[in-house]
């Protein structure tokens, strides 16, 4: 390797140098959209040289699946062939909600790294930096969904929806994961500790998910819980998925998904942004 | 021709990087920073010099537009630091105290990724990559990833994504600290490079001779507040016209030698770790030879003496009564 400068230092390299650093052209700033772009190709070559950070969307959704289906079904529904129908849908959502928060993870680490201060003294649309890595988790999220999905169909899943509920199931899930997301990016803005968030998003997910009517019918619940259950967000969710798949979706239940979304995003994104332009 | 460069020398020179006036930043009870005024010419190197946690970094991070002052103001060539972020922003680049880049990713893709950000093309960023891992001594390393970089890779790595396009203003956060020698002139040869182009640097260090080496000019800053300012040869003069280091032959003469001394050159005797090495300040050099005589004729013998003007260590010494690098842990001692 040669060495450019040091000792034995050669003119044409320092003539290199200086060249390397007065040639440069000043090109205008990108726009919001290349920025993106630019942040999305980050998070895939993140993908590339980490693998391992894909076995929250691979092995994880197939441990899932196969735990709950062959634990409860006996139980629950007397057959797991049978609760595989109740089941998939509700645990296709659950395990999606849940890796939503490895968005506020990388974040997290990014601030603690340093690079988050080298994005925000640049001139672009700061938001690029968040919409970028969140593009890339919703390639995330399909991915589990399709595992997942693909499982259960060598399970005996059996939906009714075909192709099209299928489809709408897995579009209403990563519209919602999406939205869902900026709560961990907002939180991880705010929390010291990669392992901090981690217990947050624990302490929310957990009960929300188990909280639910992803594992059973909600009317067997006592009455106050079963309150809790149908404003759960991932009740609501649960629900239309299930509608969609299963071919007896209707409005109010989609409507209702969008406008979650809706209001998650809106508090969240605004929040998220805010924070990342003034942490301090 | 030459007014030419007449012209172009006063465009270079004439005219204000960064001007401060009383920023202030406080943590908790903590004044971190506390009423610091910077005015700092286009074009030059300005040194901050100061231990660790004297209020270096979060100067440069409010000045970088990364931390609201809770008080002053400070306009970057020209722009108000509270109300024009973006016209700043795109006229700066910070490299901060950690290597800020991705370090699962290539030192290649890291480049790239800059340029795009920058708002190269596709194609133009790869080879505006391919051009600074070059003049940084880095394409053999281009297709590996950051974290398996040496630290003074990294470092290099850091400063080229800084420079992708050439700043205006380039925030340095203690380059080398943590280097090795070589990898440090490596760093040194980059910034007078970018000097030479006509990029303003502002850098912090805790190295004495890294401030003299670089800086046009420099401020001292301890506990949030800047207590001495101006060329390196003006903040040695500042200290006194030299210093004179005495050394005994024999530590049993220790306490009549500091006597004498103080007592002919009128001020105070430093005494290190070890008896028989003696230092003082001396305002008047006319007055260091009849010193050393005056030890001579009371029979102290002197294995070796020196006089000059104040290195920045004994400026700091002077200025903070503690060598730089030592503040809460004075066990970690000189610099």
């Amino acid at each position: 390797m040669t060495d450019f400068i040091g000792q034995n230092s050669s003119r044409t390299q320092e003539i290199q140098l200086q060249d390397s650093i007065a040639s440069s052209e000043r090109p205008k700033p990108p726009g919001a959209l290349a920025s993106t772009l630019t942040f999305a190709t980050r998070a895939l070559l993140r993908i590339k040289h980490v693998p391992e950070q894909m076995f929250d969307v691979t092995v994880f959704p197939i441990i899932f699946l196969l735990m709950f289906t062959y634990l409860f079904g006996g139980a629950i529904a007397g057959s797991t062939a049978e609760y595989l129908q109740f089941l998939l849908p509700g645990i296709l959502v659950m395990t999606v909600s849940q890796i939503t928060m490895y968005t506020g993870i990388d974040l997290n680490n990014d601030i603690r790294k340093g690079i988050f201060d080298r994005f925000r003294t640049l001139p672009i649309w700061l938001p690029s930096a968040l919409v970028g890595a969140l593009l890339v988790d919703v390639v995330r999220y399909s991915m589990a969904s399709a595992i997942m999905i693909g499982l259960g169909f060598v399970l005996g899943f059996r939906p009714e929806g075909g192709v099209t509920g299928i489809f709408g199931a897995i579009m209403l899930i990563l519209v919602f994961s999406f939205s869902f997301s900026w709560i961990w990016t907002a939180v991880g803005l705010v929390v010291r500790s990669e392992k901090s968030l981690m217990m947050i998003s624990f302490m929310v997910l957990f009960p929300l998910t188990f909280v639910s009517n992803v594992f059973v019918d909600p009317r067997t619940l006592p009455s106050w819980l079963q309150s809790f259950v149908e404003v759960n967000p991932i009740s609501i969710l649960a629900t239309a998925v299930r509608g969609a798949m299963h071919g007896t979706s209707t409005i109010e239940q989609v409507v209702w998904v969008l406008v979650v979304s809706v209001i998650m995003t809106a508090i969240f994104a605004p929040l998220t942004i805010y924070l990342y332009r003034n942490k301090k | 021709m030459k007014n030419v460069r007449d012209v172009r020398e006063q465009q270079n020179t004439v005219g204000w990087a960064i001007e401060a006036k009383g920023l202030v930043k406080i943590y908790g009870k903590h004044r971190a920073v506390d009423g610091v005024d910077l005015a700092i010419r286009k074009g030059t190197v300005y040194g901050f010099l100061g231990p660790n946690g004297a209020g270096k970094t979060t100067t440069i991070r409010m000045l970088a537009t990364l931390t609201k002052p809770d008080g002053g103001s400070a306009r970057i060539f020209g722009h108000d630091l509270s109300k024009e972020g973006d016209a700043i922003r795109s006229r700066i680049s910070m490299t901060g105290q950690y290597a800020s880049i991705d370090e699962d990713l290539t030192g290649m893709e890291n480049l790239v990724m800059m340029a795009r950000l920058m708002g190269y093309k596709r194609k133009a960023a790869k080879v505006r990559a391919a051009e600074l891992l070059m003049a940084f001594g880095l394409e053999e390393a281009a297709k590996r990833q950051v974290k398996n970089y040496s630290g003074g890779m990294r470092r290099r790595i850091d400063i080229a994504a800084s420079i992708v396009v050439t700043p205006d203003l380039l925030f340095l956060d203690e380059p080398t600290t943590g280097l090795d020698p070589r990898s440090r002139n490596q760093v040194w040869d980059i910034i007078r490079a970018l000097v030479n182009s006509g990029t303003t640097v502002l850098l912090t260090t805790q190295y004495l001779d890294e401030a003299d080496q670089l800086a046009d000019r420099i401020a001292v800053i301890n506990h949030g507040k800047i207590i001495a300012e101006g060329t390196s040869s003006e903040l040695k003069a500042s200290v006194g016209s030299g210093t004179l280091n005495v050394q005994l032959v024999d530590a049993a003469d220790h306490k009549m030698a500091v006597d004498l001394l103080e007592k002919k050159l009128s001020a105070p005797v430093h005494v290190s770790g070890d008896a028989t090495l003696l230092s003082a300040q001396v305002d008047n050099s006319g007055l260091v030879a009849e010193a050393l005589s005056d030890l001579s004729k009371e029979g102290i013998v002197i294995s070796d003496f020196s006089f000059g003007r104040p290195s920045l260590d004994e400026v700091f010494l002077t200025l903070t009564g503690h060598t730089a690098g030592e503040e809460s842990k004075p066990e970690e001692g000189t610099a």
